[in-house]
């Protein structure tokens, strides 16, 4: 399918998805279901990952500081800050790209093939409402929640390897995580989870909305979705961090 | 009831329907009949809303779903219940969850009222006990049954039914049917059943619409069937030589000559 056509019924999909709910309290709880499959689903992973991170971005920058003439809490300076502004935001959304990303467009596929979307839809339901918008929500709430957890356990990690593997101690890593520290990057951190959560939950969920076909089309929209969240993430990185961080 | 005048539907170069027009009557059941590839499904898709027509009307009680806006059709569909071809139950909830969501979505019932209205509905289709079961722990008659139970559980006016007897064994096909036929006439519903199922056909048929590479071919009742001399009509309905001997048999037993016991089959 050409690219614009892609585009064009992504919007249609979205612009769907505004309308008046028939009954909120269901709306809700699936807003809250959603909040538990995406946010304490994703939690583990999200956990797992980050402590490697810090860890290895401490070991990492210990390792590229030879010099003595750079005082050692640069370490934790570099590790806060490069946590902070890409990696934890981009890295944990591609995971979560793959874990959420696919669940949802596989979800939604296997909706649409065993007609139960349709059978939504004679209800008298708004199935791009009741379907896509709490998804998009608990992301956007979720997401930057994980994001910030993820944040502080790569902190962690980095601070318990250092001092570990005595490259740094837990002194001069504390030391260090306050020195020239920017609010501003918090912020930075925060646009990029909002932005890259909407980016996740909505275009999976277009990609499994619009399932044509079998369980073989179901496997491919949820790869494509995949695909197409990593690639756009990668895209919204770079926009984000040249219109945020691009020195004057 | 619902009348169909002129709907025709295409998909690019493609024209599936032409030019449908036909009545589909409360309290009976209203077959749409035909071949794989005959429009029947594009026809029932376009009867519930599923797809739009290019052209033609479809009126519910005199009312145009083509020409509706789009609250007023939300305000129809919850009139409508439908069974489909493979049931469409929501997979991640329970027996009794998927009766009870039409309740929980469009009433402010308590609880308790909507928990005695879900078991009325499953007692009707005889399916108790499975409250708590998932759709993948049950059988695809017991699936079909918890399909027609939430159809049913808001009181539909209009009651459309894909396919009910497909992957079903012969009795359990005509347990569906007589529930079928028993809830239409019991509730006064418009049932359109969508089939291909012969043994449907002869039972419940009481108004037969038979498409042929997307034209109304034929329609009447499952009576006129047998006196039908509708070549394609003959054709499809009885198209074994084991069917063309029934038909005479029935053909003989219209006319007297043969006395109803010899194909009253319930008997040894």
């Amino acid at each position: 399918m050409p690219l614009f056509e892609h585009l064009g019924r992504y919007i249609v999909t979205i612009k769907g998805m505004f309308a008046r709910p028939e009954n909120q309290k269901m709306y809700w709880k699936e807003f809250m279901h959603q909040c538990v499959e995406i946010g304490v689903g994703s939690l583990p992973i999200v956990l797992v990952i980050s402590v490697f991170l810090g860890a290895v971005m401490t070991v990492q920058t210990a390792y590229q500081l030879v010099t003595n003439l750079i005082p050692r809490s640069t370490i934790a300076v570099i590790v806060r800050d490069s946590m902070l502004l890409e990696l934890s935001p981009t890295v944990i959304c591609i995971v979560l790209a793959g874990v959420v990303g696919s669940k949802i467009a596989s979800e939604l596929g296997n909706m649409r093939i065993s007609e139960q979307i349709d059978a939504l839809e004679i209800m008298g339901i708004n199935t791009k409402t009741y379907l896509i918008l709490p998804k998009v929500a608990a992301a956007l709430l979720t997401v930057p929640m994980l994001i910030s957890l993820s944040i502080i356990v790569s902190l962690w990690g980095g601070r318990f390897v250092g001092d570990l593997t005595g490259i740094i101690d837990t002194n001069t890593f504390d030391r260090g995580l306050l020195e020239g520290f920017k609010p501003f990057n918090v912020t930075v951190a925060m646009t990029k989870a909002f932005t890259f959560a909407y980016l996740i939950t909505s275009i999976s969920a277009y990609f499994g909305y619009n399932v044509k076909g079998g369980a073989l089309e179901i496997g491919r929209s949820s790869t494509l979705a995949v695909v197409v969240s990593c690639i756009l993430i990668l895209l919204a990185d770079y926009i984000l961090t040249l219109l945020m961080l691009k020195p004057a | 009831m619902i009348q169909v005048h002129q709907l025709k539907k295409s998909f690019g170069d493609r024209t599936v329907l032409y030019d449908i027009s036909a009545d589909f009557y409360p309290g009976k059941c209203n077959l749409i009949i035909g071949s794989s590839g005959s429009g029947k499904t594009v026809l029932m898709k376009c009867l519930v809303g599923l797809f739009e027509p290019d052209q033609g009307a479809i009126l519910y009680q005199d009312q145009d779903m083509v020409t509706m806006s789009r609250e007023e059709r939300k305000q129809l569909r919850q009139q409508i219940g439908m069974l489909f071809q493979g049931s469409a139950l929501f997979d991640s909830m329970t027996v009794e969850q998927n009766v009870m969501f039409p309740l929980d979505m469009f009433t402010r019932d308590s609880y308790q009222t909507k928990l005695k209205r879900v078991n009325e509905v499953l007692d009707r289709v005889n399916l108790k006990e499975s409250n708590k079961k998932f759709p993948a722990e049950i059988s695809g008659g017991m699936k079909k049954r918890v399909g027609i139970a939430r159809a049913i559980v808001l009181n539909p006016r209009f009651l459309f039914v894909d396919e009910p007897n497909s992957g079903l064994d012969p009795q359990t096909s005509m347990v569906i049917d007589k529930l079928i036929k028993d809830l239409t006439i019991d509730f006064n519903t418009t049932t359109v059943i969508n089939t291909h199922d012969m043994n449907s056909v002869m039972e419940i048929g009481d108004n037969i619409l038979y498409m042929y590479q997307g034209y109304k071919q034929w329609t009447g009742s499952n009576k006129d069937i047998i006196f039908s001399d509708d070549e394609k009509l003959n054709n499809f309905i009885f198209a074994s030589e084991f069917l063309q001997d029934a038909k005479q048999m029935r053909m003989l037993e219209a006319k007297g000559h043969l006395p109803s016991n010899l194909t009253d089959t319930s008997k040894p």
